[in-house]
């Protein structure tokens, strides 16, 4: 039993640190240089080489700046909306696999840290728990700014949600299983999603940006309509985790995608030697860089595309994604009854 | 190991609790949400009992209860949004226009 | 072990349920709810439903009751206020619903607790957690069942359409 409990713990460790210690601020400065280099100007780049230290600039600003609540909030909710937000963004990650199976001791172990039959779906009841936050934010904050946010982000969320589950779904059928693992053997020995699913993967593709609330589907936040949508009250730390988890989620998020449709941790052409310790490592650094690439979309589109309106926003949903996603699974389940998959 | 029975009064509890809030409440909402809690401490019965007999049947019946929750609530939910139009209110003891 | 996850959540999943009940704001009693479901879903992988628990959190908590909230903000239902109501509660109300539940309870839970004792219970089996043979038996045997329930539910979400919807007059104004 505490064998077990060391080893999950050991599984957990590599994803928090990376995430939380490396990616999350790494991701602070990437953003904005980025959104310096494609505005043509020079960004934040003072503190450090090219600026590298600036996270921790805005990091300690966070910690020392006035914790405000609005005197009109409903308190519990208020404090308890940024934890909220982080809860379901630090749990989804625990069905990603990261490395294939190593024996230790003469026990086998499964590098994915919830090594359970319903994988993917745990992922999405996870990532489904994250609308409560922007919820209980846009509800407690009494500000109308906020309610109209966090409506839009519940409306959004939901809408999105679907396709993605449907997309998801389809990558799921010629594998016949929920667990993550078994999808990264298959697409290691036929080919990676992304090509025969292609449809599937744009489906999935906008259905992330959508779910994580970034541009061009950034209608809950709008900051020239909404102030900040759902945490315009929120300040310091609190506002910190919002941006914190935003930004887990997408890292997770990333992570699935890149697990479903680009072979997982699984890099091309690099030959994984079995049962052997370091491969956990190999494995790490192949799912991470994968993360890291999306990471880098993310802040490319950002920075280029305008921002949907919202009855644009429901269309997209419901008529176009939902229907798209629709088809790809009609064609997957008829390929995979034939055998072409 | 927990005995069934033990679940089996969790969920008695739940269920007494759900049916006091469905006839005490006067927020349409609330009455609602008390319908959920009593479905849902059935479906911890029914689970109770699929563990107890090995079958799992009982894990299936529950996926149907929660498709039929899905249905009841999203019909549910668009009646009360209908009253809502009509009456400005979903308190329970002013929908009384069948009483007279 | 068991013991201790049961006790924690049972009592998790009590209290919460009493607030879902109690509480004066519907936001708090929604979000109350969302806790006792899923503290049932812990209790769901104790009795070796794993893929139900996990249904119940993504059906039951990510969308039943995110449309439960989605209506409350809509409508912005307030406090339930206690004044200028049509009817009154009185006292002997009052006694009588605690007399009544009382009986309720005690003869659901004499029932309950007597149908199956305090036998021992078989190990968990492989069958009975695993995902497939639920497939199958959702696939094959009730299959029927389950179109059905599409049915339901196609037919749920178009009469929810037309009853909520704004009557064509309104739209005008």
């Amino acid at each position: 039993m505490s064998q077990d409990l060391v080893a999950t713990l050991l599984k957990i460790a590599p994803f928090l640190g990376f995430f939380l210690g490396l990616l999350a601020p790494l991701m602070v400065w990437v953003e904005r240089r980025g959104s310096a280099l494609i505005q043509d100007r020079p960004g934040p780049n003072r503190l450090g080489p090219w600026g590298l230290l600036q996270p921790l600039a805005d990091a300690l600003k966070f910690i020392f700046k006035e914790d405000v609540t609005p005197s009109e909030a409903d308190k519990p909710l208020y404090l308890a909306a940024p934890i909220l937000a982080f809860l379901p963004a630090l749990t989804t990650f625990v069905v990603l696999p990261f490395g294939p199976p190593v024996s230790v001791g003469g026990k086998t172990i499964n590098l994915v840290v919830a090594d359970v039959d319903s994988g993917v779906l745990l992922f999405l009841a996870l990532s489904s728990l994250s609308v409560y936050s922007l919820v209980c934010a846009g509800y407690a904050s009494n500000n109308k700014f906020s309610l109209i946010g966090s409506i839009r982000a519940s409306a959004q969320l939901i809408s999105y949600e679907l396709a993605m589950t449907i997309a998801v779904l389809a990558v799921l059928l010629p594998v016949g299983t929920f667990r993550l693992d078994a999808v990264v053997e298959y697409q290691s020995a036929k080919m990676w999603n992304v090509v025969p699913q292609a449809i599937g993967f744009l489906v999935f593709l906008v259905a992330m940006f959508a779910e994580t609330n970034r541009v061009p589907f950034d209608l809950p936040e709008a900051e020239s309509e909404l102030v900040a949508g759902y945490h315009t009250e929120y300040s310091a730390m609190r506002f910190a985790a919002f941006m914190a988890a935003e930004y887990i989620n997408m890292m997770a998020l990333s992570g699935l995608c890149a697990t479903l449709y680009f072979g997982g941790w699984k890099l091309p052409f690099v030959p994984m030697p079995e049962a052997w310790l370091p491969a956990a490592l190999v494995g790490f650094t192949g799912l991470a860089l994968k993360i890291c690439l999306f990471m880098c979309l993310f802040v490319w589109v950002r920075w280029t595309f305008p921002r949907f309106r919202y009855d644009q926003l429901m269309r997209l949903g419901w008529k176009v994604l939902l229907p798209l996603s629709l088809v790809n699974l009609i064609w997957v389940a008829v390929a995979t009854l034939s055998g072409w998959m | 190991m927990v005995p069934i029975s033990w679940y089996l009064v969790l969920a008695g509890l739940l269920f007494v609790i759900g049916t006091i809030g469905a006839l005490t409440r006067r927020n349409g909402i609330t009455i609602f949400l008390s319908i959920e809690l009593m479905l849902n401490s059935v479906n911890l019965v029914i689970i109770a009992y699929s563990r107890l007999l090995g079958d799992q049947l009982g894990q299936l019946v529950v996926l149907f209860v929660m498709a039929v929750a899905a249905a009841e609530a999203a019909v549910g939910l668009a009646l009360f949004i209908a009253i809502f139009r009509h009456r400005q209110t979903i308190d329970v003891n002013r929908l009384n226009l069948m009483r007279w | 072990m068991e013991l201790a996850i049961f006790l924690i959540f049972a009592l998790l999943a009590l209290v919460s349920a009493v607030t879902v009940v109690a509480h004066r704001n519907p936001i708090y009693s929604t979000l109350s709810l969302v806790v006792t479901l899923a503290a049932t879903a812990v209790l769901f992988v104790l009795l070796g439903a794993p893929f139900i628990a996990t249904l119940q959190v993504l059906v039951y908590a990510g969308a039943i009751v995110v449309l439960f909230l989605f209506v409350i903000m809509l409508l912005n239902v307030g406090r339930e206020e206690t004044e200028g109501s049509v009817t009154r509660t009185g006292p002997g109300q009052r006694w009588g619903t605690v007399v009544g539940a009382g009986i309720f309870a005690g003869t659901l839970l004499a029932i309950l607790w007597r149908t199956y004792g305090r036998e021992s219970l078989d190990p968990l089996t492989e069958e009975l957690v695993a995902i497939k043979p639920l497939a199958a038996l959702l696939f094959d045997r009730y299959l029927l069942a389950f179109e059905v329930i599409g049915l339901l539910l196609l037919v749920a979400v178009v009469a929810a359409g037309i009853v909520a919807r704004r009557p064509a007059a309104e739209k005008e104004g």
